[in-house]
């Protein structure tokens, strides 16, 4: 075989596990030199693990490494350092953006990789006493930015540019790597407007025409037919088709990335009837969430039931909780029991007895240097005056150690909480036991209402089921409406009643959990998903 | 084994050689004719001299505002108030009284604005607050000159305006704790008076930070975040922790005062700070992590320190290099506390 | 639209981002009047405290640019400078030789005090203003130990002008005879009844030059870099701890120089008293100037020195013709020397601030928008 016909990038039998866990089951494709390969898929589908594969990153290193073979040009490669993989031509672009804020445009990309004068000085005081060739920087970034074919000014701040700018930076950057042959793009439309998509779209058929390859990892499918020669299906793991990008469509990508086999539908839960009375009505609620913006969300939850939010990252269903809760800014109208709620007011969220498990577990959810006493019984000692003494007729408000330690106790044998005592720090916990501390915390509160964001994120598969059991009771046996979130479709589908899909901060549809995963998997694409059915 | 080992690195490697040092100190001290007794003493009356300032680091360490740095600012409070007291010519155990009560209204409304600005300028407290202790020094300076002071026994007698840069106690409240209940054996004495006094005020904190508000209070202080998402809010609580703060270190310095005998103005406040951040640092504190027991192991051990070395080191090598060792150990130990990722699991 | 922008001026913000510098010609302005000095005398003042100060405050300038904000360590090079001067005044070393040796002696104390610093400020990531300023308290007691018990017994010094009658430990104050203004005078021109050291000037405007090429460097460029995002940097390639550590080390050299140079003009050392009193002057000067503590220009240097300068020479006199006391105005200055390194700390911590909930409240308002259509 000559080299010309050997793939430029080749996956053979790839596979890894993290704890015992499979997450990426004999994965195969090849990339030609030029091919633009779409890589779609559900959140956890995989995709980000065979990306930090190829790259050598350290996760991948200190969790046993990965099985299988990389290929590059036909020889198999193992990267140490995303370093080693630079060096190879392959260049990555993050969904968050790596610049320097105060840097140009034309600095950022050359960013440690200036030209330099050479000077006697530097024979002196080493290579880094060499002045900076601003001109040749400045002609270097030119290139780079022509090469990739936006209409980019070198001389502009990162600070001042917007959000598409700053997208082209970070491309540029890569691009002026002279070995560049390979460039992985994660979601790098998921920031930018339709035009400036648009831009980013052309430019990377300009790249493919030059015979630079490229991996575009979106959410949006419509982008993958317009510009990827053949897509990649990603579900638990493993490739589940390699798909001719010319000859699919939205609809057949949407159904195989959340498709399921038959018997997860065996753990779904009997249908209830709904009840007809609203707890909770959120009219054109808006909240400045960084990453996780909500628009414009109008939902009604209904008394009693278990209401999942669904959708993909980024698209807000983070948001709608959060900004309810008063952690982040918000705006718009919230009604519990034809109430209106204060938004931007945590307490008076509490007071109406809205209790919130956050997805941010370490850093909202528990107090990592105190005890699990105080972590569970902190807001209902705050918010309801529970476990205290009073003294001189409620003058003095005492810290009851005794009821404290009751309740505590209460709840580790209640949800199986793994720890030494009650008395043990929260720090010290695993990532599920933490989260059952939260549970538990929002347990106390003995609230009429209450949200759930992410709980099982981050935790392994005994203590997800244990989460999730703990939440179906409480709601089916104590009647308390719950509102969960989750990235995880299958996981909504277990415990809830009905599963709202978030898309582009906004509900784009609401569906009993029982319907097929497809549909869901259509809502979640959004509005270039209807357009094509 | 295991245990001690991680009992020995919960209590930190300066700690342990700062409290060897000590207990070496303590034992040399007898073989250079040094009477323990009498070290004893002096320690023990430093420590009911200095022990409330120490105190007064606590609530701001609970309520994550940090080391107060800008005790000074207490401290101001506490000579206006021993000013006015003093001016007003009343004697003996009741100008004590008055002289706490008259520092409150300054240490309340001082702490208020000082609690405000803390809260704008949150990360960056300790910084702030020992620029607000050094201005506010610095400005009482002027004032100490140009306020309507006309006891005279504070203002200077020759030009008959200005206060004296150190005014005496005596007749006034000089040594009014520390001749109460002292207990006499040979050439050690204690009095009971300062370590009662202290013990009040130790126990408010303690009680404090077990009622309703002082949990909050440690809840601020351990994750601000959380206590934001509780319902709590959390300026507020930064701001009475502040004020508390100030408060204390009004009453620490009027402690001193009747200790020492007499009251120190213009720049004698400017540097009160380091000792009382560095004792309870010394103490096993943080920078985001205090307690009761911190503040009486710390001070013990500082004080400790201040009045054994140079007795020893005098006797011993005939040279007193104390007061640079004090320099040296106080500094490093603060230094020890900043640099240590304290606050890392937030 | 950034050009079109800068090109209305906007009175409002003018004010807002330079209250500190206004407020200073403000109170010069107020103050000249009152205290009566003459014109020529306050110009030959400026310029003497233009000439013993600037390379004190310009060695302030790099760390601010690598984010690490005011280098309150700056200290520590001062210290390393007077113990080249110290030993130059033992060994009896006399003029520019004497100085140039004294340098030489504390360049390698600098580098090691510096390299001290930046290891501890590595440690202290998000607090390094505070760390770098006990750091510096820790080591005066360091320098206290060495100077005051070391010098004669440990370290050979015998000189009778130097060294307490005791034996051992240095004076308190010590005569610089030797070198006094020895580079001042080297070369010196009259202007109108005022001094004008013509080597010193090339000395500072040698060092602002070295200061505009650095910012060119390779080095420099990746200071700035690190200042901006440290993790971004990192990302690239760049040795953050290393650049960071370098941008201190450089600070203290540049200090110790900028000490020797203050101490030759000033013709005394206090042993134990001008290395800390410089830090806090050179700071308040710097910040009086206009800088920040993220943005430091030499143009902010000279503006700071000029005015925090006046303002010191001010303020006694004017005291005294005012309330009587000059004591008045010696606590007055002392007052504005932390008042103003307060206020620049507090305004920055709130701008900052400001422009965070700025973009926050813009965000809203668009989703407001959003909303609403």
């Amino acid at each position: 075989m000559s080299e010309m016909t050997k793939p430029l990038l080749e996956m053979q039998n790839v596979s890894k596990e993290y704890n015992g866990n499979p997450v990426l089951k004999d994965v195969n494709f090849t990339l030609k030199q030029g091919e633009v390969l779409g890589l779609v898929g559900e959140n956890g589908a995989g995709k980000s693990t065979l990306m930090n594969i190829l790259f050598g990153m350290d996760v991948i290193h200190q969790t046993g490494g990965y099985g299988g073979k990389v290929l590059i040009d036909g020889k198999e490669v193992k990267f140490a350092s995303p370093l080693d993989a630079l060096k190879a031509g392959i260049g990555m672009v993050h969904q968050e953006f790596s610049l320097l804020p105060g840097f140009t445009a034309a600095e950022n990309i050359l960013l440690n990789r200036e030209p330099e004068n050479k000077s006697v000085l530097s024979l002196v005081f080493g290579p880094r006493a060499n002045t900076i060739d601003r001109k040749e920087l400045q002609k270097k970034a030119i290139d780079a930015i022509t090469k990739l074919g936006v209409s980019l000014d070198p001389d502009m701040l990162v600070q001042e540019m917007p959000v598409g700018h700053k997208q082209f930076t970070e491309i540029s950057r890569e691009i002026s790597k002279s070995s560049i042959r390979l460039l992985v793009l994660d979601e790098p439309t998921a920031v930018l407007s339709e035009k400036e998509a648009e831009m980013l779209l052309k430019a990377i058929k300009n790249l493919s025409a030059q015979g630079i390859s490229v991996i575009f990892i979106t959410h949006r499918l419509q982008e993958i037919i317009d510009v990827c020669n053949k897509v990649i299906v990603m579900r638990d793991g493993r490739i589940i088709k390699e798909l001719d990008a010319a000859n699919t469509s939205i609809t057949e990508m949407a159904r195989l990335m959340v498709g399921r086999d038959v018997n997860a539908q065996s753990a779904m839960i009997e249908e209830r009837p709904l009840s007809p009375e609203v707890v909770l009505s959120i009219k054109n609620l808006w909240v400045d969430m960084p990453g996780e913006v909500v628009k414009n969300v109008n939902l009604e939850v209904h008394k009693g039931e278990f209401l999942g939010i669904g959708g993909l990252a980024g698209q807000g269903k983070i948001g709608i909780p959060n900004g309810i809760m008063g952690l982040y800014p918000a705006g718009g109208s919230v009604e519990l029991y034809g109430k209106p709620i204060q938004l931007n007011n945590p307490r008076a969220c509490l007071d109406s007895s809205l209790a919130f498990v956050s997805e941010d577990r370490r850093g909202v959810g528990l107090l990592l240097d105190e005890s699990l006493e105080w972590n569970v019984a902190f807001p209902a000692m705050q918010i309801q005056n529970k476990f205290l003494k009073q003294y001189l007729g409620g003058l003095i408000k005492w810290r009851d150690q005794e009821a404290i330690k009751n309740v505590t106790d209460k709840y580790i044998e209640q949800l199986q909480i793994k720890c030494t005592s009650s008395k043990q720090k929260a720090k010290e916990l695993s990532g599920g036991n933490q989260q059952k501390i939260c549970l538990a915390k929002s347990f106390a509160l003995q609230p009429k209402l209450l949200f759930v964001s992410e709980p099982t994120r981050g935790i392994d598969i005994g203590a997800k089921a244990l989460v999730l059991k703990a939440l179906r009771e409480y709601n089916r046996e104590l009647g308390v409406t719950i509102v969960m979130v989750s990235s995880e479709l299958e996981e909504l589908r277990q415990c809830c009643d009905r599963i709202a899909i978030v898309t582009d901060g906004a509900i784009s549809g609401i569906l009993p959990a029982s319907t097929p995963s497809e549909d869901f998997g259509i809502l979640m694409v959004g509005k270039t998903g209807k357009e094509a059915m | 084994m295991e245990k001690i080992k991680s009992m020995l690195k919960a209590f930190g490697l300066p700690r342990l050689i700062i409290a060897g040092f000590l207990l070496l100190l303590f034992i040399v001290a007898p073989f250079v004719n040094i009477r323990v007794g009498a070290s004893i003493t002096d320690t023990l009356a430093r420590f009911g001299m200095n022990s409330i300032m120490v105190l007064a680091m606590v609530p701001m360490i609970h309520s994550g505002c940090g080391l107060n740095f800008g005790l000074p600012l207490g401290i101001i409070s506490g000579l206006l108030g021993a000013t006015l007291s003093i001016e007003t010519g009343v004697t003996g155990p009741m100008s004590f009284i008055l002289a706490i009560l008259y520092s409150t209204p300054f240490a309340i409304i001082l702490g208020w604005g000082y609690g405000k600005l803390l809260n704008r300028v949150k990360g960056s407290e300790m910084m702030i607050a020992t620029y607000v202790g050094f201005s506010s020094v610095a400005f009482m300076s002027i004032m100490w000159l140009l306020l309507p002071y006309d006891s005279p026994t504070m203002v200077w007698g020759y030009s008959g305006s200005g206060l004296r840069t150190t005014i005496s106690t005596d007749g006034f409240y000089s040594h009014v704790l520390k001749d109460f209940l002292q207990l006499n054996i040979g050439t050690l004495s204690i009095s009971f008076g300062e370590i009662l006094f202290f013990a009040i005020f130790a126990f408010i904190i303690w009680a404090f930070l077990h009622t309703k508000t002082g949990t909050a209070m440690t809840a601020v202080g351990s994750n601000p975040v959380f206590a934001r998402a509780a319902g709590i809010n959390v300026d507020k609580q930064r701001t009475l922790s502040v004020i508390m703060s100030t408060w204390l270190g009004a009453l620490g310095i009027l402690c001193y005062q009747q200790g020492y005998g007499f009251i120190q103005l213009y720049q004698g406040p400017m540097y009160m700070a380091m000792p009382a951040v560095s004792a309870i640092l010394i103490g096993g504190a943080s920078v985001n992590k205090a307690s009761i027991a911190n503040v009486i192991i710390g001070t013990i051990l500082y004080q400790g320190i201040v009045t054994m070395t140079p007795s020893v080191m005098n006797n011993l090598i005939h040279t007193d290099m104390s007061e640079v060792l004090r320099i040296i150990v106080s500094n490093g130990m603060i230094l020890y506390a900043l640099t240590r990722k304290s606050g890392a699991s937030r | 639209m950034k050009k079109l922008n800068s090109k209305e001026f906007n009175v409002k913000e003018f004010a807002i981002n330079n209250v500190v510098p206004i407020i200073f010609i403000v109170l010069c302005i107020v103050c000249i009047p009152i205290a009566g000095y003459s014109g020529q005398y306050l110009v030959s003042q400026i310029v003497t405290r233009i000439m013993r100060n600037s390379f004190l405050v310009l060695s302030l300038l790099i760390p601010i640019m690598a984010g690490m904000g005011l280098n309150f360590g700056m200290t520590l090079g001062a210290m390393a400078g007077q113990i080249g001067i110290i030993f130059i005044t033992a060994w009896n070393v006399v003029g520019i030789p004497g100085l140039l040796l004294a340098a030489i002696i504390a360049t390698p104390i600098a580098v090691l005090l510096g390299w001290f610093c930046g290891k501890m400020l590595n440690m202290a990531r998000g607090r390094e203003m505070i760390t770098s300023y006990m750091i510096s308290f820790f080591m005066n007691g360091v320098y206290q130990l060495i100077v005051l018990y070391g010098m004669g017994p440990v370290i050979p010094i015998h000189s009778d002008q130097v060294i307490l009658p005791r034996g051992y430990g240095v004076r308190n104050t010590i005569d610089l005879i030797n070198v006094r203004q020895s580079v001042d005078t080297y070369w010196q021109i009259s202007i109108g009844g005022v001094n004008i050291p013509i080597l010193t000037i090339i000395l500072i405007v040698l060092l602002c030059l070295v200061i505009v090429w650095f910012r060119r460097t390779k080095l420099g460029q990746d200071m700035r870099a690190v200042g901006q995002d440290m993790e971004v940097a990192r990302e690239a390639g760049i040795k953050v701890e290393r650049t960071r550590i370098l941008a201190i080390v450089i600070s203290t050299v540049f200090a110790a120089y900028g000490m020797i140079l203050y101490l030759s003009n000033m013709g005394t050392l206090n042993t134990y008293n001008s290395h800390s009193q410089i830090g806090m002057f050179s700071i308040a000067a710097l910040l009086v100037g206009g800088a920040s503590v993220s943005k430091a220009s030499i143009k902010n240097v000279f503006l700071g020195i000029i005015l925090f300068h006046l303002m010191f020479i001010l303020t006694p006199q004017a005291g005294k013709n005012l309330m009587g006391q000059a004591q008045i105005g010696e606590y007055f200055r002392v007052f504005v020397s932390y008042g103003v390194i307060t206020l620049a700390l507090v305004l920055y911590e709130i701008r900052t601030r400001r422009e965070k909930a700025e973009s926050a409240k813009q965000l809203a308002n668009l989703q407001k928008e959003g909303a609403k259509a």
